[in-house]
């Protein structure tokens, strides 16, 4: 608009129009801007578990919660402060986050192959997807005691357990964002004469890439709901296992540092994937895409 | 260049868009196809694209029967339809592939040049206005230097200044290596403005109703009087005069 106008009428008067300035950083994302709203945003959320957090010290403090049930903030800091001491600590986030891992690799792995098949080709999604849709509608932990019947009560039966659990959200996502692929692209992809691994690579791939990453990142969410479930119904180490030792020995201060330490894990482990998915979508133009953080 | 012999396409649905169409155009010779919504142009154009198979009839670009989706055809469709995860200058490079590197680099160099979106090259579509998207999608489709380029309505989403400035640069681009051009659109002017021939198509399966050649120089003034003239009996075939204002 500007460039048909301006060089056909523009007054001499008038100053010169300068060429769409604001499009010409296109590489760079504003840094300075939005900083401020976002620190707010942050601290906003942070006021009512700090609130929170002193409220439960004072009360626990004064003896009004008792100590048996429900400990102290810096009771349970301690305990963990105390596990690092010992090292104990060490091998139960170790072992927990292998077992995460190699579900979230296996089910992540597998689920990547049928979404992927399933969402490109008709016949394979009437093959394959309501077999997968009926053994989905079986609550996951229904598995437990096939697989330790299996499996054993070792890894194995662990690992596969949470696999079930991240193949789920992985498969769906995958499914739903090759089906959903703008056909109008795919047409881009065809007049272009892109053979059929071609239009997959150029195409499919980076135009599924934001259902998929949801995908992985719900599917890791239920991979650390799972390995509590895995850990829980018999293990040696993990904090899983820290959960059922705290709670066979009455130190309830050992259940709540094993619950923030799976809150803490989960909440970095989700993180990383929430940048590596900003990292790979910045092209994308979105609503929440700046406020998002 | 382009032959279209007795065309037919009648989809699944059982909705037939067009019938028996023949069509020939010359070497850089700029037609547009107009009519009423809905007569099958994006039909006619898809087929020459290689997109849909006809239902009877045949295709010839160079007198080489058309299978498929051919390298000396080129498409812009009504939308810009860029890859959103694509730089602009990734996007016109989308349209090269089996070309050595530095070949290619300097294809797209070249035409993001004459499209005029050289400061643009690494920005991504989100920053693009409607109007410099087009004209990435047009650059996307010209890289390649296809013999033959078909234009779907290609400005038809655009404000009116956009539009007639997208309009000459089109001729402008046109000059430089002169494909073909078949273009469909709505608005006569666009049609008088760019065409050497002017195809009209009509009813309900579509079909070729009246041929007009534009004798006018260029380049061609909208409110001359000739141009109006030709307008009117544009309108006429298309037996709109009650229907539009003019
Ligand atoms: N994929 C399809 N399946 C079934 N019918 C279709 C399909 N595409 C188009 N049609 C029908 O074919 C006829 C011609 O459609 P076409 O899109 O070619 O019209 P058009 O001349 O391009 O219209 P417009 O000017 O509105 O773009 C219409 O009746 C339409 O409903
Ligand atoms: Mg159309």
């Amino acid at each position: 608009m500007a460039e048909v106008t301006t060089s056909l009428f523009a007054p001499a008067t008038r100053p010169a129009p300068v060429a769409a300035p604001v499009r010409q950083v296109p590489t760079q994302r504003p840094t300075a801007q939005p900083r401020s709203p976002r620190r707010w945003g942050w601290l906003t959320g942070a006021i009512l578990p700090v609130a929170l957090l002193v409220l439960w010290e004072v009360l626990a403090r004064l003896g009004v919660l008792r100590a048996n049930l429900l400990p102290a903030p810096s009771k349970v800091l301690a305990t963990i402060v105390e596990l690092a001491r010992t090292g104990e600590l060490w091998g139960h986030i170790g072992i927990t986050l292998v077992r995460v891992a190699l579900g979230f690799v296996l089910g992540g792995a597998l689920a990547t192959v049928l979404g992927a098949a399933t969402g490109y080709s008709r016949r394979l999604f009437h093959l394959l997807d309501p077999l997968l849709q009926g053994v989905r509608n079986i609550p996951s932990l229904a598995w437990v005691p096939l697989f330790i019947l299996w499996m054993g009560i070792y890894e194995t039966s662990k690992v596969v357990l949470i696999a079930v659990g991240v193949f789920f959200p992985v498969y769906l996502n995958l499914m739903n964002g090759v089906q959903g692929v703008d056909r109008k692209l795919v047409e881009v992809g065809r007049v272009h004469r892109l053979s059929g691994w071609q239009l997959v690579r150029r195409v499919f791939l980076p135009a599924t890439l934001p259902a998929y990453l949801v995908g992985l990142r719900s599917g890791l969410g239920l991979g650390w709901m799972f390995v509590v479930a895995a850990e829980i119904m018999g293990a040696n180490k993990g904090l899983g296992f820290l959960l059922v030792d705290g709670q066979m020995t009455g130190r309830p201060q050992t259940i709540l540092a094993s619950i923030l330490l799976f809150a803490v894990l989960g909440q970095l482990t989700d993180a990383g994937l929430a940048a590596l998915s900003r990292y790979l979508l910045r092209w994308q133009d979105t609503h929440g895409q700046e406020s998002n953080g | 260049m382009l032959r279209i012999e007795h065309i037919s396409k009648q989809f699944d649905s059982g909705t037939t868009a067009l019938a028996d169409v023949s069509l020939r155009v010359q070497p850089a010779e700029i037609v547009a196809l107009v009519g009423a919504s809905g007569c099958g142009k994006s039909t006619l154009l898809r087929i020459v694209a290689g997109l849909d198979a006809p239902s009877a009839g045949r295709v010839f670009i160079n007198d080489e029967p058309l299978a498929g989706p051919n390298a000396a055809v080129g498409v812009v469709f009504q939308e810009p339809r860029l890859m959103p995860w694509l730089t602009v200058r990734e996007n016109v490079r989308f349209g090269l592939a089996d070309l050595a590197q530095a070949e290619q680099n300097a294809r797209t160099d070249a035409v993001l040049e004459r499209v005029g979106l050289t400061n643009f090259a690494q920005a991504v579509p989100r920053q693009l206005s409607g109007g410099m998207a087009q004209r990435v999608a047009i650059a996307r489709a010209l890289v390649a230097q296809p013999a033959l380029l078909l234009l779907d309505e290609p400005f038809s989403a655009l404000d009116p200044f956009t539009k007639m400035d997208l309009q000459e640069h089109l001729l402008h681009i046109w000059a430089y290596d002169r494909p073909t051009l078949l273009l469909v659109t709505h608005d006569l002017e666009e049609a008088l403005v760019l065409a050497d021939r002017i195809v009209v198509l009509r009813g309900h399966p579509g079909h070729i109703h009246e041929m007009v050649r534009v004798e006018l120089p260029r380049p061609r003034r909208r409110t001359d009087a000739v141009f109006q003239a030709y307008k009117q009996r544009l309108l006429d075939a298309l037996d709109v005069r009650a229907a539009v204002a003019v």
